[in-house]
């Protein structure tokens, strides 16, 4: 006799079933059940912003999400958001800019940057820092953080106003 | 030096060496969630750990009872002190000359402490079983104040409670670690009671943590098959844990491999050797699976190594005119429930002798008294050489309280009294020769680049609009000028557990024009893959893009003590360089036969060897290398290798000139940064995209410190800032932009001249934030207030001043 649940979540479009206690924290069935190791765990207190992921098109932090609530959801983490061939803006930039140093805050960032863009494509300095203010980072003080998004959001919409 | 022509220009470029903004080779990795961190290691069979931790501060434990947690499904071992006795394994060394508890022993000394070590099939099984352990306390009274602690009846310490000698000489009382004393105590006394003027001030550096993103965690391997004990691990100095390991568990060290994955950040919290990285040791050899340990946040705030908690006394005595005549210090130094400060083994208070500063002090005394409270074990250096930021805080606060006492402006003052460039190398009275620098300019430019006589207008004219009733906000300006001592360090006087502190690099180049660098450190963040490939690509004339660089593997990396302290760069960066010399050295001979001239008829330009006087016959480095590997060169062995093991002849200096603009809102103490200008000279510069971003991590941490971050314990001995609720971690948000700078002198010892640059930020921002704050209220009286400086203390600042009216 089990408690466990049955659930199904869609992880950078690929499908996955299983059954699972509905206490598992949605991070650790990406990290240990998925072998989705991006993601990260900086506090598990919904702090730090290591473990952000995208979930039905919000940014959400995975340390504090039970599977239970995810069931049936859609999931992008940094793994799905550019490949090695295809980087996204976001991946270029940060190298570009210096924007990330041990790498641990990284694809949180990224991947919450990457959220912010879509919901304000043209964001001021100011409007960057407050819509990243829920992703820590021990390292880079920020300052190229915030370069790297603003770089990123001129290319992109330099190549939309190209593509029109 | 001859100007280069554009075809040298062409080729020193494509090299990417030292002084370019290369890219990271690291960065690929990382921006697409492949970093390989301790945490996403996952091996067949592997089991987890988890602590049983104490909920008081101070008691006796009467009994443990592990039957429940052990008849839970799915936990494989529960350890306590009682197993790990038989194998001497229920206390370890620490790096500081004592011993710590690996699981507590009889009682407990701090909350949070280690009692017992649950091994479960995974981490949720392990959670339940940690709450189903029954550890029956007695409470014993808390002790949290160091001064209190020395006069105590209640002993903290009972395995050392007779001891009238520790690591570190005679022990005053029960509660007391070690007395550290340097120089001159009768003169500087003399001198104080004769002198125009004496400064007193007590400053409190309040107990902080480093708090990296990645906590600390192992996983370990036992193979019983081989005998091979593999150990991943958070580890900055991964060769010493190694030997620890051996010396601790009776492994040959040839049988322990010790690998430091990606880390992510140090900042000093991964140097020390932890008990969770023991457990996970033990639990694996007994139960022949691997097994990993990861803490949480609060465990890492509460038990993995707090820095600094000084309270240091000062006394500065000066001439009518502000030039200083002697300095006075005494440090009450808490150390926690055990003496586990990660310093090289002579210096029990790290290298807090650098308190002279950047001034010309002919006088001084320093005595550091450690001692035992019931809060948690540790000393570490956050982002800084071994006590360096205490050293800097204090010297920095002292001179602005001087100021004050000479009705001086403060700039000045420094600038009266900075060592000369002329006067170095110079030997300070306690005991530290600084090995180049150039002050006066350095500190000029700062204040030019800031229009500093503009601000200190601005500011009194501020004053008088607030004595009207105008605005209710001041300005602070904070200026700080500091030297750092890094580079540790020659191995004739510093050492740790008996290893000098040398640092390591083998090369090895491939046939085919391309190499690999191994290294004793280890990076966190610094880019250390990215850097020394630029020291070597300048060496040795191949493209830094051909060159790998590998740290953190014992069996495959050479010796070395690891990276902290800012040493990375000037020993192992020395390593480097002398290492590709020898490679140079060797292709200078090849390149000659090869020529057919004689080894002197050949020189060295950028990436190949050129018959002097006939430009046009050369080798490159590219065919020097591949005929290494297949020609038979008379009286030359085949290959191209070289290792180097550097001890450096001294430590390194960097210093600094910052300034901050601060706004200060008396009414609800909000602090608002308008500016910081930071002036780094970190001598050669490798890669300034570093160096700059490095600054800007270092002056954030240093924020951080100086405006609200700290572990904070109740009189209970209960940690208060256990989360990041209420332990500050400044966001995006709470940052400004801060505008950086550069002077170059570089190190005349150092293979390349560099200095070092990972924690000046830190040291010289700490105090610059702290002096622009207390500098507000300057002119209504204060004259020094405590860090950290949140917007409570700033407003009951203001309150005590009277300024609320
Ligand atoms: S780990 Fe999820 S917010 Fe920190
Ligand atoms: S790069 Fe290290 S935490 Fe952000």
């Amino acid at each position: 006799m089990s408690n466990k649940m049955h659930i199904n979540l869609t992880v950078n479009g690929e499908a996955h079933e299983f059954l699972a206690e509905p206490r598992e924290l949605l991070i650790y069935t990406l990290r240990e059940r998925l072998n989705i190791t991006g993601p990260h765990i900086g506090c598990e207190t919904s702090h730090c912003g290591a473990c952000t992921v995208t979930l039905n098109g919000k940014s959400v932090k995975a340390c504090t999400m039970f599977i239970a609530q995810a069931n049936g959801a859609d999931v992008t983490t940094i793994e799905g958001i550019g490949s090695p061939d295809n980087l996204h803006v976001l991946q270029k930039s940060f190298r570009e800019h210096h924007g990330l140093q041990c790498g641990y805050c990284t694809p949180g960032m990224i991947t919450r940057a990457s959220k912010l863009l879509e919901e304000n494509p043209n964001p001021t300095e100011e409007e960057v820092r407050f819509g990243m203010a829920g992703n820590m980072c021990r390292c880079t003080g920020y300052q190229n953080i915030v370069k790297s998004i603003l770089a990123a959001a001129s290319e992109m919409n330099a190549a939309k106003e190209a593509a029109e | 030096m001859k100007d280069l022509t554009d075809d040298q220009k062409e080729r020193s470029a494509n090299l990417k060496g030292m002084g370019c903004s290369r890219k990271r080779v690291e960065d690929a990795r990382f921006t697409q969630g492949k970093g390989n961190y301790v945490d996403d290691i996952k091996l067949p069979g592997m089991l987890h750990g988890d602590f049983v931790r104490s909920p008081y501060a101070h008691a006796r434990i009467k009994s443990i009872d592990v039957s429940k947690a052990m008849a839970l499904d799915g936990v494989v071992a529960v350890l306590t002190a009682a197993d790990l006795a038989p194998l001497s394994l229920h206390w370890m060394p620490t790096l500081a000359g004592d011993k710590q508890m690996v699981l507590a022993d009889g009682k407990v000394l701090f909350q949070g402490q280690e009692v017992a070590f649950v091994v479960a099939k995974n981490r949720f099984i392990a959670a339940d079983a940690v709450e189903l352990v029954e550890v029956d306390y007695e409470e014993l009274p808390v002790i949290v104040d160091p001064f209190e602690a020395l006069q105590s009846d209640v002993v903290l310490r009972e395995d050392i409670a007779d001891k009238k000698e520790g690591a570190h000489g005679p022990r005053k009382h029960h509660n007391h670690i070690f007395t550290w004393e340097v120089g001159q105590e009768a003169e500087t006394n003399d001198v104080i009671s004769n002198a125009d003027v004496v400064a007193t001030e007590t400053v409190y550096y309040h107990r902080t943590h480093p708090c990296p993103l990645e906590t600390c965690g192992s996983v370990a391997s036992m193979d019983k098959v081989n005998g091979k004990l593999t150990v991943w691990g958070t580890f900055q100095a991964p060769h010493v844990v190694r030997t620890v390991a051996s010396l601790l568990s009776g492994i040959e060290e040839h049988n322990i491999r010790v690998i430091s994955p990606d880390i992510g950040g140090g900042f000093g919290n991964k140097v020390g050797v932890y008990p969770g990285y023991v457990c996970s040791i033990v639990a694996s050899i007994v139960t022949g699976v691997p097994v990993k340990w990861i803490e949480d946040r609060m465990e890492n705030l509460m038990s993995t190594s707090f820095a600094r908690d000084y309270w240091m006394t000062g006394k500065i005595a000066a001439t009518k005119e502000g030039k200083i005549t002697g300095l006075h210090c005494h440090v009450t130094a808490d150390h926690g429930a055990f003496d586990a400060c990660a310093d090289p083994t002579k210096f029990p208070a790290g290298f807090m002798n650098i308190c002279t500063g950047s001034y010309d002090i002919p006088t001084a005394y320093l005595a550091v008294d450690g001692v035992y409270t019931n809060k948690a074990p540790g000393g570490v250096a956050y982002r800084c050489s071994f006590r360096v930021t205490e050293a800097v805080y204090f010297i920095e606060r002292m001179i602005e309280v001087l100021a004050i006492e000479l009705n001086m402006d403060a700039a000045e003052l420094r600038r009266i009294n900075f060592i000369k460039k002329e006067q170095f190398p110079y030997q300070s009275a306690l005991g530290w020769e600084y090995d180049s620098g150039d002050y006066h300019t350095a500190w000029d430019k700062a204040l030019k680049a800031v229009d500093y006589e503009g601000l200190r207008k601005e500011q009194a004219d501020r004053i008088e609009a607030f004595k009207r009733g105008e605005t209710r906000s001041l300005m602070g300006i904070g200026l700080s000028f500091f030297t750092e001592i890094v580079g540790a360090g020659p191995v004739k006087n510093c050492d740790i557990l008996g290893m000098g502190m040398f640092d390591s690099c083998e090369i090895r180049i491939h046939p085919t024009g391309s190499a690999i660098a191994r290294l004793g450190t280890i990076s966190q963040g610094q880019g250390h893959a990215t850097t020394f490939a630029q020291i070597l690509a300048s060496e040795i004339g191949l493209p830094a893009d051909s060159i790998t660089i590998e740290e953190g593997d014992t069996d495959t990396a050479p010796y070395g003590l690891g990276t902290y302290g800012s040493r990375s760069t000037p020993v192992a960066g020395a390593a480097t360089a002398m290492a590709g010399r020898k490679i140079r050295a060797k292709a200078q001979m090849i390149a000659a036969y090869l020529l057919e001239v004689h080894d002197n008829d050949v020189e060295w330009d950028i990436d190949r060897f050129v018959v002097k006087g006939a430009p046009e016959r050369f080798k490159t480095m590219k065919e020097i290398a591949y005929a290494a590997y297949n020609q038979a060169i008379p009286g030359v062995e085949p290959g191209l290798e070289a290792v180097s093991y550097y001890d450096p002849p001294n430590m390194t200096y960097p210093f600094g000139a910052y300034v901050c603009v601060m706004d200060i809102d008396v009414d609800t103490g909000v602090q608002t940064i308008r500016k910081f200008y930071a002036l780094d000279d970190c001598g050669t510069r490798i890669n300034p995209m570093i160096i700059e971003g490095q600054v800007h991590g270092g002056l954030t941490e240093a924020l951080a410190v100086a405006l609200g971050q700290e572990i904070a314990y109740d009189k209970m001995g209960n940690v208060k800032t256990g989360t990041f609720m209420d332990f500050f971690l400044p966001t995006a948000w709470e940052v400004p932009n801060y505008i950086t700078d550069h002077t170059v002198t570089p190190s005349p010892h150092h293979p390349i001249g560099a200095k070092g640059v990972g924690e000046s930020p830190h040291v010289g921002g700490v105090p610059c934030f702290s002096n622009a704050v207390n500098d507000a209220f300057r002119a209504f009286g204060l004259r020094h207030t405590h860090m950290p400086h949140d917007h409570w203390r700033i407003w009951q600042t203001a309150n005590k001043l009277g300024l609320h009216g």
